[in-house]
């Protein structure tokens, strides 16, 4: 068997690095899409094992196949199958072989690929993807055990480095000091003040991570109904909330309003009622909804957007200085997987193909 | 076991407690969880060090080993770690491990380094009376149960501070919620003023029986401190003293308690047949 035509283990695929949403649209399969070609793929020769990783970020294709030409082959087949033009995935692509397509896997599924960087979703689409290829039965020993060590270490690496630490989206870094506050918000009442896209996002957030009592007012009444519907939360006439303000614990404001919604007396007002419980303002209006002397009050927590903003950035610039350590024990990872795999299976070491520069590396 | 001297025992429990710091602060240094096992490990292994070395000198001195300031301090250092054991896997509240580390190290190892403190022994501290023995073990149980709450509180004083000034990061990413700090030290300082009635109750009995043998300085120190701990708890449950203000107060009264041991001490009576035994 000479080098070319050796087993490989390959990448192949288009990721938001390279290819912008436009592209990413084309390319993307849908569920019934993603049936069809896979009974295409049946017929493709000299694909042993295969799995697809498709999210709104990337499409992906780990395998292994008799040969590169396999791989071309398979890229050939997806692309006339899209509609989409050979030249011009190739200018797009993401193509890594053995140990390299194993280091990009093992990235994608730690998070460092992401766009998000550290997000964990990944992970789960990931094992999604690994489990759908069971399903069809397109995965065998060698993929079965890439990607079951693909879990291990990306697991190890979440644990070992800070690269999953501190969110970093304004509606996440909200709910993190939330929960900094109440600890458990299975309990806290939450008021959404404005029912526009940001409050939605963040109401989404806080829901994620278990709170359970949401409600919106907004001073149009069926826009909060629509919302609370949405979410499964309650309404409040948007002339009540001051008066109720005592019986929340969160309040999340993101009003058009030009002037401050939330004055310092109705603050006090809230807090004679409910002196030993914390009250806490995300202030996510431009302008301001609360007046920031509020931040004084006893008991009395507030955010704005440029706060949440701030420590998302400084998240992100945390978990990127974890890059590197991380990407060192991915590395270590990889070539030990590397090793067992190809003492196993007898894979050799195939150099990637010429023109690399058009290929995205994998990072 | 019994041929190593009591102090030695306490070294040893102290290094334990120390290197329970120790741990948790490279963690956190490194802006890392620091392992909850090997906290609790540390922690363990100095508590059962300690209840050596705590056993062989009840032995010596006949009767609970809370007749000096030394031992005063080592046993405060006791009662709060032997809470925390309890209470800390049921609550788990992160870094109360690392605290009481701290805590319990900083007392053993300066009652340690202080040997005037330790200079004198008195056996028979107690006269034989077991009741007076229970108030003593009781209210110094109490005083390890506060201790534990002015932990509680400095950690509510960081969070809060974190918070209120944006210092997210480092030590402060690692601490407990405000609510879950300020529930605990509600059911500490309830606990503790449980625990000194009681004993004031017992004290009471004794103190009917015979008042001729107890001092007047130790009657009156005591009640200042339940007192101050029990309108505490009053003022909290009717919602005046709360947050940053109660929290202050624990940590205050706290430091007071600690201190005013000393006058307790000094100013105790020794029954008739209690030698005191100097020590070289």
């Amino acid at each position: 068997m000479s080098e070319q035509s050796s087993p490989t283990l390959f990448t192949l695929g288009a990721s938001h690095h390279t290819t912008p949403i436009e592209l990413r649209e084309k390319l993307a399969l849908t569920a019934d899409k993603m049936n069809a070609f896979c009974e295409q793929l049946k017929q493709l020769r000299g694909l042993r094992e295969y799995a697809v990783l498709n999210t709104c970020n990337r499409i992906e294709f780990y395998g292994l196949a008799d040969a590169t030409e396999t791989v071309e082959q398979l890229q050939h087949e997806f692309c006339a199958f899209q509609g989409f033009s050979d030249a011009e995935f190739r200018s797009i692509r993401l193509h890594a072989l053995n140990r390299d397509a194993i280091q990009h896997l093992l990235e994608v599924s730690s998070g460092l690929n992401s766009q998000m960087l550290g997000e964990t979703e990944i992970l789960g689409q990931v094992k999604d993807a690994y489990a759908a290829a069971q399903t069809r039965h397109s995965v065998g020993p060698v993929l079965n055990r890439v990607f079951q060590k693909t879990f291990q270490y990306a697991k190890h690496v979440r644990t070992h480095t800070a690269i999953t630490e501190g969110q970093i989206s304004v509606a996440n870094v909200a709910v993190d000091l939330a929960t900094k506050i109440f600890g458990e918000l299975a309990h806290a009442r939450i008021l959404l003040l404005g029912a526009g896209e940001i409050g939605d996002k963040t109401a989404k957030a806080f829901q994620s991570r278990g709170a359970r009592s949401l409600t919106v007012a907004s001073r149009r009444l069926e826009r909060a109904q629509e919302l609370a519907t949405t979410l499964g939360a309650a309404a409040l006439p948007f002339e009540q909330w001051a008066a109720r303000l005592s019986d929340f614990d969160i309040v999340v404001c993101s009003t058009a309003a030009p002037q401050t919604m939330v004055k310092l007396a109705d603050t006090r007002a809230a807090m004679k009622k409910r002196p030993a419980r914390p009250l806490f303002f995300i202030d996510l209006a431009l302008p301001r909804d609360v007046d920031q002397t509020a931040a004084k009050e006893e008991n009395v927590f507030l955010y704005n957007l440029d706060d949440l903003a701030k420590i998302a950035e400084e998240n992100l610039a945390a978990r990127t200085t974890e890059v590197k350590r991380a990407r060192e024990i991915l590395t270590e990872k990889a070539n030990l997987l590397w090793a067992q795999i190809s003492a196993k299976t007898r894979l050799e070491s195939t150099p990637a193909p010429s023109a690399p520069a058009c290929d995205q590396q994998a990072r | 076991m019994s041929s190593i001297p009591d102090r030695t025992w306490l070294w040893i429990a102290a290094t334990f407690y120390l290197a329970g710091f120790v741990l948790g602060t490279v963690a956190l240094l490194r802006e890392r969880r620091h392992s909850r096992a090997w906290m609790y490990i540390f922690i363990t292994a100095g508590f059962v060090l300690q209840t050596i070395g705590l056993g062989l000198r009840g032995k010596a001195v006949h009767g609970c080993p809370i007749t000096n300031t030394f031992e005063l301090f080592q046993f405060t250092a006791w009662s709060a770690t032997s809470l925390y054991l309890v209470i800390g896997p049921t609550f788990r509240l992160s870094l109360l491990g690392y605290f009481n580390a701290c805590l319990s190290a900083t007392l053993t190892f300066v009652s340690l380094l202080v040997p005037a403190w330790d200079s004198i022994h008195r056996t028979n501290n107690f006269g034989g009376s077991p009741w007076i023995e229970f108030h003593a073990a009781l209210a110094l149980f109490s005083y390890g149960v506060f201790a534990l709450l002015a932990l509680t509180s400095i950690m509510y004083l960081l969070q809060v501070f974190s918070l209120q000034r944006r210092h997210l990061r480092g030590v402060f990413s690692f601490l407990p919620s405000v609510v879950d700090l300020d529930l605990i030290s509600l059911r500490l300082l309830g606990a503790g003023v449980t625990l000194m009635t009681a004993a004031i109750a017992v004290g009471y009995v004794y103190f009917a029986e015979d008042h001729a043998r107890v001092p007047l300085t130790k009657i009156a120190v005591a009640l200042a401190v339940w007192v101050a701990y029990t309108v505490t708890l009053i003022l909290r449950l009717r919602g005046i003293l709360i947050t940053k203000r109660l929290t202050w107060t624990c940590i205050v009264l706290f430091v007071v308690a600690l201190f005013s041991l000393g006058l307790i001490g000094s100013a105790r009576k020794s029954p008739p047949a209690a030698p005191t035994v100097s020590q070289p």
